[in-house]
Protein backbone atom coordinates (compact mmCIF):
# COMPACT_ATOMS: atom_id res chain seq x y z
CA UNK A 1 0.00 0.00 0.00
CA UNK A 2 0.94 3.84 -0.96
CA UNK A 3 0.49 7.42 0.23
CA UNK A 4 0.18 10.26 -1.84
CA UNK A 5 2.66 13.13 -1.82
CA UNK A 6 1.22 16.19 -3.17
CA UNK A 7 3.22 18.76 -5.07
CA UNK A 8 2.99 22.79 -5.70
CA UNK A 9 3.40 23.74 -9.28
CA UNK A 10 6.46 25.01 -8.66
CA UNK A 11 7.78 21.94 -8.01
CA UNK A 12 6.25 19.54 -10.76
CA UNK A 13 8.70 20.15 -13.00
CA UNK A 14 11.38 18.82 -10.86
CA UNK A 15 9.14 15.83 -10.59
CA UNK A 16 9.08 15.43 -14.14
CA UNK A 17 5.95 16.97 -14.45
CA UNK A 18 3.86 15.15 -12.18
CA UNK A 19 1.73 16.91 -9.47
CA UNK A 20 0.91 13.58 -7.29
CA UNK A 21 3.79 10.90 -6.64
CA UNK A 22 3.53 7.72 -4.55
CA UNK A 23 5.39 7.40 -1.78
CA UNK A 24 5.74 4.39 0.63
CA UNK A 25 4.29 4.27 3.94
CA UNK A 26 5.94 5.06 6.95
CA UNK A 27 7.43 8.24 8.29
CA UNK A 28 7.52 11.48 6.90
CA UNK A 29 11.14 11.45 7.10
CA UNK A 30 11.52 7.80 5.17
CA UNK A 31 9.63 9.02 2.14
CA UNK A 32 11.89 12.06 2.05
CA UNK A 33 14.63 9.45 2.21
CA UNK A 34 13.42 7.15 -0.32
CA UNK A 35 12.60 10.88 -2.25
CA UNK A 36 16.61 11.64 -2.05
CA UNK A 37 17.56 8.81 -4.08
CA UNK A 38 15.07 8.64 -6.48
CA UNK A 39 14.47 12.49 -7.34
CA UNK A 40 17.18 13.89 -5.85
CA UNK A 41 15.99 17.70 -7.18
CA UNK A 42 12.20 17.41 -5.95
CA UNK A 43 14.34 16.42 -2.41
CA UNK A 44 16.06 19.02 -1.67
CA UNK A 45 13.94 22.10 -2.45
CA UNK A 46 12.02 20.65 0.60
CA UNK A 47 14.90 19.69 3.05
CA UNK A 48 17.98 21.08 2.63
CA UNK A 49 21.51 19.09 3.12
CA UNK A 50 20.86 18.59 7.08
CA UNK A 51 17.48 16.91 6.30
CA UNK A 52 15.64 19.88 7.64
CA UNK A 53 12.36 21.26 6.31
CA UNK A 54 13.09 24.48 4.59
CA UNK A 55 11.90 27.30 6.76
CA UNK A 56 9.15 28.30 3.96
CA UNK A 57 7.71 24.98 3.67
CA UNK A 58 5.13 22.80 5.70
CA UNK A 59 4.15 19.34 5.32
CA UNK A 60 0.88 18.45 5.68
CA UNK A 61 -0.69 15.03 6.17
CA UNK A 62 -4.08 15.34 5.47
CA UNK A 63 -5.35 18.60 6.90
CA UNK A 64 -2.63 18.68 9.93
CA UNK A 65 0.92 20.09 10.17
CA UNK A 66 3.20 17.36 10.65
CA UNK A 67 4.79 19.92 12.97
CA UNK A 68 1.71 19.62 15.04
CA UNK A 69 2.39 16.18 15.24
CA UNK A 70 5.07 14.26 15.23
CA UNK A 71 7.25 16.51 12.84
CA UNK A 72 9.28 13.91 10.11
CA UNK A 73 8.77 11.24 12.58
CA UNK A 74 5.12 11.37 11.86
CA UNK A 75 3.99 7.92 10.24
CA UNK A 76 2.26 8.06 6.74
CA UNK A 77 -0.63 5.56 6.84
CA UNK A 78 -1.23 4.10 3.15
CA UNK A 79 -3.79 5.99 0.99
CA UNK A 80 -3.23 9.48 3.38
CA UNK A 81 -2.01 11.99 1.46
CA UNK A 82 0.82 14.40 2.20
CA UNK A 83 1.06 18.01 1.07
CA UNK A 84 4.03 19.74 0.32
CA UNK A 85 2.72 23.62 0.94
CA UNK A 86 5.35 26.56 0.24
CA UNK A 87 4.91 29.99 2.51
CA UNK A 88 3.00 32.73 0.57
CA UNK A 89 5.35 34.94 0.29
CA UNK A 90 7.96 36.93 -1.60
CA UNK A 91 7.57 39.78 -3.86
CA UNK B 1 35.01 37.71 -35.61
CA UNK B 2 34.78 38.41 -32.14
CA UNK B 3 30.98 37.37 -30.65
CA UNK B 4 30.23 38.88 -26.68
CA UNK B 5 28.32 36.99 -24.42
CA UNK B 6 26.84 38.98 -21.46
CA UNK B 7 25.73 36.86 -18.35
CA UNK B 8 22.66 38.98 -16.04
CA UNK B 9 21.66 37.65 -12.59
CA UNK B 10 19.03 39.40 -11.33
CA UNK B 11 16.69 39.10 -8.13
CA UNK B 12 14.12 37.24 -10.08
CA UNK B 13 15.61 35.00 -13.40
CA UNK B 14 18.48 35.11 -15.39
CA UNK B 15 19.03 36.35 -18.98
CA UNK B 16 22.03 36.08 -21.55
CA UNK B 17 22.60 39.13 -24.09
CA UNK B 18 24.84 38.61 -27.12
CA UNK B 19 26.51 40.84 -29.48
CA UNK B 20 27.31 38.87 -32.73
CA UNK B 21 30.07 41.01 -33.62
CA UNK B 22 31.90 44.37 -32.07
CA UNK B 23 29.00 47.28 -33.01
CA UNK B 24 26.49 45.23 -33.71
CA UNK B 25 23.22 45.56 -31.66
CA UNK B 26 23.42 43.23 -28.49
CA UNK B 27 20.44 40.87 -28.83
CA UNK B 28 18.90 40.10 -25.44
CA UNK B 29 18.08 36.27 -24.52
CA UNK B 30 14.62 34.85 -22.64
CA UNK B 31 14.56 35.03 -18.81
CA UNK B 32 15.83 31.81 -17.55
CA UNK B 33 15.58 30.11 -14.15
CA UNK B 34 12.59 32.47 -13.26
CA UNK B 35 11.67 33.45 -9.64
CA UNK B 36 15.56 32.54 -8.14
CA UNK B 37 17.71 35.16 -7.18
CA UNK B 38 20.92 34.63 -9.01
CA UNK B 39 23.57 36.52 -6.86
CA UNK B 40 26.57 34.66 -8.11
CA UNK B 41 27.59 34.16 -12.01
CA UNK B 42 30.75 33.11 -13.50
CA UNK B 43 32.11 32.41 -16.80
CA UNK B 44 34.86 29.58 -17.43
CA UNK B 45 36.23 31.06 -20.04
CA UNK B 46 39.28 28.33 -20.05
CA UNK B 47 37.77 25.36 -22.00
CA UNK B 48 37.11 25.46 -26.27
CA UNK B 49 33.35 26.32 -24.64
CA UNK B 50 32.91 28.88 -22.38
CA UNK B 51 30.65 27.14 -19.10
CA UNK B 52 28.52 29.54 -17.58
CA UNK B 53 27.28 29.53 -14.21
CA UNK B 54 24.14 30.88 -12.71
CA UNK B 55 23.78 30.19 -8.39
CA UNK B 56 20.05 30.51 -8.10
CA UNK B 57 18.44 30.74 -4.64
CA UNK B 58 14.42 31.18 -3.61
CA UNK B 59 13.45 31.95 -0.35
CA UNK B 60 11.42 28.97 -0.45
CA UNK B 61 13.04 25.94 -2.43
CA UNK B 62 17.05 26.78 -1.25
CA UNK B 63 20.09 27.72 -3.15
CA UNK B 64 21.10 25.95 -6.09
CA UNK B 65 23.90 26.08 -9.22
CA UNK B 66 23.33 25.75 -12.58
CA UNK B 67 25.82 25.32 -15.52
CA UNK B 68 25.53 25.96 -19.26
CA UNK B 69 27.86 24.83 -21.86
CA UNK B 70 25.76 25.99 -24.62
CA UNK B 71 26.26 29.75 -23.32
CA UNK B 72 22.95 30.43 -22.02
CA UNK B 73 20.67 28.31 -23.83
CA UNK B 74 20.20 25.14 -21.75
CA UNK B 75 20.79 25.08 -17.90
CA UNK B 76 22.01 22.13 -16.13
CA UNK B 77 21.92 21.49 -12.63
CA UNK B 78 23.40 18.05 -11.20
CA UNK B 79 20.96 15.52 -9.18
CA UNK B 80 23.32 15.67 -6.46
CA UNK B 81 23.68 18.81 -4.41
CA UNK B 82 26.53 20.76 -6.47
CA UNK B 83 27.33 22.76 -3.08
CA UNK B 84 26.36 21.58 -0.04
CA UNK B 85 27.63 21.31 3.85
CA UNK B 86 28.90 18.15 5.11
CA UNK B 87 26.66 16.99 7.32
CA UNK B 88 28.96 16.71 10.38
CA UNK B 89 29.06 20.73 9.95
CA UNK B 90 24.84 20.93 10.94
CA UNK B 91 25.53 23.83 9.08
CA UNK B 92 22.51 25.02 5.88
CA UNK B 93 23.71 26.49 3.22
CA UNK B 94 21.86 29.95 2.43
CA UNK B 95 23.23 31.50 -0.73
CA UNK B 96 26.18 31.23 -3.52
CA UNK B 97 27.64 34.00 -3.98
CA UNK B 98 30.61 33.80 -6.21
CA UNK B 99 31.09 31.73 -8.68
CA UNK B 100 34.85 31.96 -9.57
CA UNK B 101 36.97 29.51 -12.04
CA UNK B 102 40.82 29.19 -11.07
CA UNK B 103 43.40 30.23 -13.61
CA UNK B 104 44.80 28.38 -16.38
CA UNK B 105 47.41 26.61 -13.66
CA UNK B 106 44.46 24.82 -12.06
CA UNK B 107 42.69 23.22 -14.75
CA UNK B 108 39.09 21.99 -13.36
CA UNK B 109 39.86 24.11 -10.64
CA UNK B 110 36.15 26.15 -9.84
CA UNK B 111 35.52 28.30 -6.20
CA UNK B 112 32.13 28.83 -4.40
CA UNK B 113 32.22 31.71 -2.28
CA UNK B 114 28.84 31.02 -0.13
CA UNK B 115 26.63 32.24 2.97
CA UNK B 116 27.48 31.36 5.87
CA UNK B 117 31.16 32.26 5.09
CA UNK B 118 32.70 29.12 3.71
CA UNK B 119 34.67 28.24 1.04
CA UNK B 120 33.98 25.12 -1.78
CA UNK B 121 36.27 23.94 -4.76
CA UNK B 122 35.25 21.67 -7.37
CA UNK B 123 38.26 20.14 -8.93
CA UNK B 124 35.39 19.18 -12.11
CA UNK B 125 34.86 21.83 -13.52
CA UNK B 126 32.18 22.94 -11.15
CA UNK B 127 29.83 20.25 -11.24
CA UNK B 128 30.46 19.17 -7.56
CA UNK B 129 31.91 20.95 -4.76
CA UNK B 130 33.43 20.10 -1.43
CA UNK B 131 33.95 22.29 1.61
CA UNK B 132 37.18 23.84 2.20
CA UNK B 133 37.32 22.78 5.54
CA UNK B 134 40.65 24.86 6.52
CA UNK B 135 38.82 28.42 6.68
CA UNK B 136 35.64 26.99 7.70
CA UNK B 137 37.49 25.90 10.45
CA UNK B 138 39.43 28.79 11.17
CA UNK B 139 40.21 30.19 14.47
CA UNK B 140 38.51 33.70 13.37
CA UNK B 141 34.99 32.27 12.18
CA UNK B 142 33.32 32.80 15.67
CA UNK B 143 33.91 36.32 15.52
CA UNK B 144 33.00 36.70 11.86
CA UNK B 145 29.87 39.05 11.43
CA UNK B 146 27.26 38.97 8.84
CA UNK B 147 27.13 42.87 7.17
CA UNK B 148 24.01 43.85 5.70
CA UNK B 149 24.10 40.84 3.13
CA UNK B 150 24.59 38.31 4.91
CA UNK B 151 27.48 36.06 6.59
CA UNK B 152 28.66 35.69 3.07
CA UNK B 153 31.87 35.26 1.47
CA UNK B 154 31.38 37.15 -1.69
CA UNK B 155 34.92 37.61 -3.61
CA UNK B 156 37.11 34.97 -4.90
CA UNK B 157 40.52 36.14 -6.25
CA UNK B 158 43.10 33.20 -7.24
CA UNK B 159 46.58 33.86 -8.48
CA UNK B 160 47.43 33.69 -11.70
CA UNK B 161 50.32 31.13 -11.53
CA UNK B 162 50.32 29.67 -8.01
CA UNK B 163 47.63 27.40 -7.60
CA UNK B 164 48.05 27.05 -3.89
CA UNK B 165 47.82 31.02 -3.54
CA UNK B 166 44.10 31.85 -3.05
CA UNK B 167 42.51 35.14 -2.22
CA UNK B 168 39.07 35.01 -0.70
CA UNK B 169 36.78 38.46 1.38
CA UNK B 170 34.48 37.91 3.48
CA UNK B 171 31.75 40.21 5.64
CA UNK B 172 32.41 41.15 7.49
CA UNK B 173 35.85 39.48 8.31
CA UNK B 174 37.73 40.93 5.83
CA UNK B 175 40.45 39.58 3.19
CA UNK B 176 42.16 36.20 4.26
CA UNK B 177 44.74 34.37 1.95
CA UNK B 178 46.06 30.96 1.56
CA UNK B 179 49.36 30.04 0.16
CA UNK B 180 48.90 26.18 1.11
CA UNK B 181 46.25 25.38 -0.97
CA UNK B 182 43.52 25.78 1.60
CA UNK B 183 44.89 24.51 4.72
CA UNK B 184 45.54 27.66 6.60
CA UNK B 185 44.54 31.01 5.73
CA UNK B 186 45.75 34.49 7.54
CA UNK B 187 43.91 37.73 7.48
CA UNK B 188 45.48 40.48 5.10
CA UNK B 189 43.43 43.42 6.76
CA UNK B 190 46.53 46.01 7.48
CA UNK B 191 45.51 49.13 6.68
CA UNK B 192 42.47 48.48 5.68
CA UNK B 193 39.38 50.69 8.30
CA UNK B 194 36.81 49.66 10.04
CA UNK B 195 35.66 53.50 10.43
CA UNK B 196 32.56 52.89 12.34
CA UNK B 197 34.67 51.21 15.64
CA UNK B 198 36.59 53.87 18.54
CA UNK B 199 39.08 55.07 17.25
CA UNK B 200 42.09 52.96 18.62
CA UNK B 201 40.46 50.41 17.08
CA UNK B 202 40.08 51.36 13.55
CA UNK B 203 42.72 48.86 12.29
CA UNK B 204 41.62 45.57 13.23
CA UNK B 205 43.22 42.64 12.36
CA UNK B 206 40.57 41.30 10.78
CA UNK B 207 36.52 42.24 10.95
CA UNK B 208 36.88 44.72 8.34
CA UNK B 209 33.74 44.92 5.77
CA UNK B 210 35.46 44.39 2.78
CA UNK B 211 32.90 44.49 -0.48
CA UNK B 212 35.21 43.56 -3.29
CA UNK B 213 38.82 42.79 -4.16
CA UNK B 214 40.38 42.19 -7.62
CA UNK B 215 43.32 41.91 -9.75
CA UNK B 216 45.24 42.08 -12.46
CA UNK B 217 46.53 38.89 -14.23
CA UNK B 218 49.96 40.28 -14.85
CA UNK B 219 50.58 41.69 -11.57
CA UNK B 220 49.02 39.43 -9.07
CA UNK B 221 50.43 40.94 -6.54
CA UNK B 222 48.58 43.70 -6.44
CA UNK B 223 44.88 44.17 -5.44
CA UNK B 224 42.49 46.80 -5.31
CA UNK B 225 39.59 46.67 -2.93
CA UNK B 226 36.76 48.27 -2.47
CA UNK B 227 35.37 48.71 1.11
CA UNK B 228 32.38 49.91 3.32
CA UNK B 229 33.69 53.35 3.10
CA UNK B 230 37.39 53.10 1.84
CA UNK B 231 39.37 52.35 -1.54
CA UNK B 232 42.68 50.59 -1.26
CA UNK B 233 45.47 49.47 -3.49
CA UNK B 234 47.79 46.22 -2.10
CA UNK B 235 51.57 46.03 -3.68
CA UNK B 236 51.83 42.53 -1.87
CA UNK B 237 48.84 40.47 -2.25
CA UNK B 238 47.15 41.74 0.98
CA UNK B 239 50.17 41.91 3.37
CA UNK B 240 49.36 45.80 3.93
CA UNK B 241 47.14 48.15 2.24
CA UNK B 242 47.18 51.92 0.70
CA UNK B 243 43.86 53.91 0.57
CA UNK B 244 43.69 55.48 -3.00
CA UNK B 245 40.66 58.18 -2.50
CA UNK B 246 42.06 61.35 -3.57
CA UNK B 247 39.33 62.99 -5.96
CA UNK B 248 36.71 60.56 -5.28
CA UNK B 249 33.10 61.76 -4.34
CA UNK B 250 32.63 59.10 -1.75
CA UNK B 251 34.40 56.01 -0.90
CA UNK B 252 31.65 53.89 -0.10
CA UNK B 253 30.37 51.38 -2.73
CA UNK B 254 30.90 48.23 -3.88
CA UNK B 255 32.05 47.15 -6.92
CA UNK B 256 35.51 46.92 -8.09
CA UNK B 257 37.04 45.71 -11.66
CA UNK B 258 40.50 45.56 -12.90
CA UNK B 259 40.66 46.46 -17.18
CA UNK B 260 42.09 43.42 -18.42
CA UNK B 261 44.85 44.25 -20.40
CA UNK B 262 45.85 47.93 -18.40
CA UNK B 263 46.85 46.78 -14.79
CA UNK B 264 46.51 50.59 -13.75
CA UNK B 265 43.41 51.17 -14.76
CA UNK B 266 40.46 50.38 -12.38
CA UNK B 267 36.46 51.08 -12.21
CA UNK B 268 33.81 51.84 -9.76
CA UNK B 269 30.34 53.07 -8.55
CA UNK B 270 30.92 54.94 -5.72
CA UNK B 271 27.22 55.47 -3.96
CA UNK B 272 26.72 58.45 -0.98
CA UNK B 273 27.02 56.49 2.26
CA UNK B 274 26.03 53.07 3.51
CA UNK B 275 23.83 55.57 5.00
CA UNK B 276 22.47 56.82 1.65
CA UNK B 277 22.91 54.22 -1.01
CA UNK B 278 22.90 56.09 -3.78
CA UNK B 279 24.72 57.53 -6.81
CA UNK B 280 27.56 59.39 -4.95
CA UNK B 281 26.84 62.03 -6.80
CA UNK B 282 23.28 61.59 -8.01
CA UNK B 283 23.51 60.95 -11.50
CA UNK B 284 24.28 57.32 -12.86
CA UNK B 285 28.31 57.30 -12.94
CA UNK B 286 31.17 55.09 -13.40
CA UNK B 287 34.72 56.34 -11.78
CA UNK B 288 37.64 54.97 -13.28
CA UNK B 289 41.75 55.42 -12.60
CA UNK B 290 43.77 54.83 -14.83
CA UNK B 291 46.65 55.11 -12.83
CA UNK B 292 45.87 52.96 -10.07
CA UNK B 293 44.15 55.08 -7.85
CA UNK B 294 45.81 58.16 -7.92
CA UNK B 295 43.34 60.31 -9.62
CA UNK B 296 39.70 59.58 -10.56
CA UNK B 297 37.80 60.47 -13.80
CA UNK B 298 33.59 60.06 -13.75
CA UNK B 299 32.33 58.00 -16.45
CA UNK B 300 29.11 59.50 -17.96
CA UNK B 301 29.04 59.42 -22.07
CA UNK B 302 25.95 57.47 -23.08
CA UNK B 303 24.55 56.94 -19.47
CA UNK B 304 21.34 58.48 -18.29
CA UNK B 305 20.87 62.34 -17.59
CA UNK B 306 19.81 63.87 -14.44
CA UNK B 307 19.27 62.66 -11.17
CA UNK B 308 19.51 58.90 -10.91
CA UNK B 309 18.91 56.66 -7.66
CA UNK B 310 19.75 53.10 -8.43
CA UNK B 311 23.30 51.23 -6.94
CA UNK B 312 25.14 49.31 -8.62
CA UNK B 313 25.60 45.59 -6.27
CA UNK B 314 29.65 44.14 -6.06
CA UNK B 315 28.92 42.19 -8.43
CA UNK B 316 26.87 43.78 -11.58
CA UNK B 317 30.03 45.09 -12.61
CA UNK B 318 32.48 43.48 -14.62
CA UNK B 319 34.74 43.47 -18.14
CA UNK B 320 34.97 40.47 -20.90
CA UNK B 321 38.76 40.38 -21.20
CA UNK B 322 38.70 41.40 -24.34
CA UNK B 323 41.03 43.86 -26.27
CA UNK B 324 39.58 46.33 -26.68
CA UNK B 325 37.90 45.56 -23.06
CA UNK B 326 34.32 46.22 -23.09
CA UNK B 327 33.12 47.32 -19.41
CA UNK B 328 29.38 46.11 -18.42
CA UNK B 329 27.13 46.92 -15.19
CA UNK B 330 23.68 46.31 -14.12
CA UNK B 331 21.87 48.30 -11.23
CA UNK B 332 19.12 47.88 -9.26
CA UNK B 333 16.79 50.06 -11.33
CA UNK B 334 17.06 46.93 -13.87
CA UNK B 335 19.30 48.23 -16.12
CA UNK B 336 22.21 47.02 -17.81
CA UNK B 337 25.05 48.85 -19.82
CA UNK B 338 28.14 47.94 -21.51
CA UNK B 339 31.12 50.19 -23.34
CA UNK B 340 33.21 48.67 -26.16
CA UNK B 341 36.18 51.09 -25.29
CA UNK B 342 36.88 50.72 -21.55
CA UNK B 343 34.29 53.10 -20.36
CA UNK B 344 34.53 56.19 -23.12
CA UNK B 345 31.37 55.31 -24.43
CA UNK B 346 28.31 53.66 -22.62
CA UNK B 347 25.12 52.18 -24.41
CA UNK B 348 22.35 50.35 -22.86
CA UNK B 349 22.47 47.22 -23.05
CA UNK B 350 18.76 45.72 -21.13
CA UNK B 351 16.00 47.66 -19.23
CA UNK B 352 13.10 46.91 -17.65
CA UNK B 353 14.87 43.86 -15.78
CA UNK B 354 14.58 42.90 -12.10
CA UNK B 355 17.39 44.78 -10.66
CA UNK B 356 20.23 43.52 -11.71
CA UNK B 357 22.47 41.22 -8.68
CA UNK B 358 25.62 40.60 -10.92
CA UNK B 359 27.08 40.06 -14.23
CA UNK B 360 29.61 38.43 -16.33
CA UNK B 361 31.09 38.82 -19.91
CA UNK B 362 33.30 37.20 -22.28
CA UNK B 363 34.85 37.71 -26.00
CA UNK B 364 34.62 34.74 -27.86
CA UNK B 365 36.69 34.43 -30.95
Amino acid sequence: MTATLVLPTALREAAGGLPELEIAEGTVRSALDLLAGTMPLLERRVRDEQGRVRPHIRLYLGSSDIEDLQGLDTMVAAGSRLYVIPAVSGG
Amino acid sequence: MTETTLLIGTRKGALVARRPRPGAAWELGPLELPMSEVYGTGIDARGATPRLFAAADSPHWGPTLFHSDDLGRTWAEPGEAPVAFPKETGTTLIRIWQIQAAAESAPGVVYAGVEPHALFRSEDGGVTFSLVEGLYNHPHRSEWVPGNGGACLHTVVPHPTDPERVLVALSAGGVYRTSDGGATWEAANRGIQSYWMPEDQRFPEFGQCVHKVASHPSFPDRLYAQNHFGVYRSENYGTSWEPIESGLPSTFGFPMVVHPQEPETIYIFPLKADSHRFPATGRCEVYRSQDGGKSWTALHRGLPEGDYRAAVLRDAMCTDGGEPAGIYFGTRAGEVYGSPDGGDHFEKIAEHLPDVLSVRAVQLN
